[in-house]
């Protein structure tokens, strides 16, 4: 067993890898996209309110392979060619900042109506009071679903394999073919993988939760 | 108090116009005029007609409902009226004079009024992911434009009026009621405002802690040059602190005139009614 290991190391590592970049990138513009599209959903301008409203509707609707291929297959017929990480990044990010969206829109809403109050009573700007005040607040409020919303977004990075992307479910892909009779070993070595991925997300997140309410509770 | 000023004084230097200096000495700090709320199809305040004079204390006091909060809502700019005006220092509030024709007011012209308004409410609202210092600082940083030092040491200074100096590195979630409310009062102090609204900043408080609280005001009241606007249920200190007190019930002023005679002489049948059931 461990002798097999250490063969699949260099490969299945190569494919950790991989898939670790595609989801922190993917995971970046998926949050920077919620935070943007999440706060103009509030906006007192109809247009942005709107513009914003569509964003979340489209991306959340189409299915991400589908939108993949479209990234991947499709927008090359319009001479916009994209690297297969772009492709995939641009991809997740789209998909999962419009749920992102959405968590963020309803986390500012959750703040106490009193609180803006404050804010203005206190003479503060539109911005001041949404940045200074209001989404540090809801930010905490939106540790927990973004959380588990990374975690789908990891998993769902599996389906890039469709796009030939080298990531860890191609590399394992590519040993099944040398090991049929360890399949069992590898995919549950897979498993494995996924899941120590997938609890380095939540460890971040309940760090910087920690870290954001320190003292405030 | 502010009536009895509007005569025009008889003789006046000569450089000055005498009707100037008269307007001058008599603008009110706080003029509502007329002024109507309704929510959706409900009308709250049915024409309220009142002035504050600079520096005057007034008591705010009548039944549940009767749109007290409301009151002082529109002049924190929190509600706007339905109707109506609103005056600060003989300046419109909710609107802004275009062309000889009254607008409603945009933002900058609200972020300019508000420099002279502040309040504090009955629940507090301190912003729980600030310390102490920061929930009072945070504002003439930000605001006012202060250096960070100025800030501090204005804030510190009004945290030792409240009695609060010990606390300043502790988040609000670490304090009692009394005192979170005594910071809430340093935070709104700190701005400077000329009128203050205070409403009901007791009634969310557990009875022992009352008492400090309403210290502070007296205190505050006591320094003399801030018009306040206290909304009130606490009838012993409407008594000791106010200059005035107004009586509303049904979204109209029904009586008002010094506490004295509010208390002991009261005219209408609404506000008799109202002090022997609170008594
Ligand atoms: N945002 C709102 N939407 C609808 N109705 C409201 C709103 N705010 C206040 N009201 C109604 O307006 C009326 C006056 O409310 P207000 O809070 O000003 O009364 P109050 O005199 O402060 O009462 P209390 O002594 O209970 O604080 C009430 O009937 C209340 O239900
Ligand atoms: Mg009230």
């Amino acid at each position: 067993m461990i002798d097999y290991w250490l063969e699949w190391m260099p490969l299945l590592w190569k494919g950790t890898v991989s898939t670790a970049q595609v989801t922190v990138l993917s995971a970046a513009l998926a949050l920077l996209l919620a935070a943007l599209t999440g706060i103009c959903r509030l906006s007192k301008f109809r247009l942005i309110r709107g513009l914003a409203l569509v964003y979340v509707l489209t991306f959340r609707g189409i299915a991400l392979l589908v939108l993949l291929f479209w990234i991947y297959y499709v927008l090359p017929y319009m001479n916009i060619e994209l690297s297969k990480t772009m492709a995939a990044v641009l991809a997740l990010g789209l998909n999962y900042g419009a749920f992102g969206s959405e968590i963020v829109r309803s986390s500012i809403l959750a703040v106490p109506q009193g609180q803006w109050e404050a804010a203005r009573a206190l003479n503060m700007t539109p911005a001041q009071r949404m940045f200074r005040i209001i989404f540090p607040q809801a930010l905490i409020r939106m540790i927990p679903p973004f959380n588990n919303l990374m975690i789908e977004l990891l998993k769902a990075s599996s389906l890039l394999f469709f796009i030939g992307m080298t990531d860890l479910v191609y590399q394992a892909d590519v040993l099944r073919g040398l090991y049929l009779q360890q399949s069992t070993q590898l995919y549950a070595t897979l498993l494995v993988i996924y899941f120590i991925l997938a609890s380095m997300i939540s460890y971040s997140a309940r760090l910087l939760e920690r870290k954001l309410s320190a003292g405030r509770l | 108090m502010g009536t009895t000023m509007e005569k025009q004084p008889q003789t006046a230097p000569e450089t000055v116009d005498p009707t100037v200096a008269a307007a001058e000495a008599t603008v009110p700090m706080v003029k509502y005029t007329d002024v109507k709320k309704s929510f959706g199809d409900l009308e709250v305040l049915h024409g309220i007609n009142l002035e504050m004079a600079a520096g005057e204390k007034i008591a705010i006091i009548g039944p549940s409902g009767s749109g007290k909060t409301t009151l002082g809502r529109m002049l924190m700019t929190l509600d706007h009226p339905t109707s109506g005006t609103i005056e600060v220092e003989g300046e419109h509030l909710w609107h802004m004079e275009r062309k000889g024709k009254l607008v409603p007011a945009n933002e900058k012209h609200l972020h300019m009024m508000r420099t002279k308004i502040g309040m504090v409410f009955q629940h507090f609202n301190l912003f729980p992911h600030m310390k102490v210092i920061n929930n009072v600082t945070e504002a003439p940083v930000k605001v006012l434009g202060l250096s960070k030092e100025e800030a501090h040491d204005r804030a510190v200074e009004m945290l030792r009026k409240v009695g609060l100096e010990e606390k300043l590195d502790v988040y609000p979630a670490k304090l009692s009621g009394g005192q979170k409310q005594r910071v809430a009062i340093a935070r709104a102090l700190v701005m400077r405002p000329k009128v203050m609204v205070f409403d009901e900043v007791t009634s969310a408080l557990d009875p022992e802690l009352v008492g400090e609280v309403l210290e502070v005001i007296k205190e505050i009241a006591d320094e003399g040059e801030m018009a306040m606007m206290l909304i009130t249920h606490e009838m012993d200190f409407a008594r000791e602190v106010a200059d005035r007190v107004v009586f509303g019930a049904d979204g109209l002023i029904v009586e008002q005139g010094p506490p004295e005679q509010i208390f002991e002489n009261p005219q209408s049948e609404r506000l008799q009614t109202f002090l022997r059931r609170i008594k």
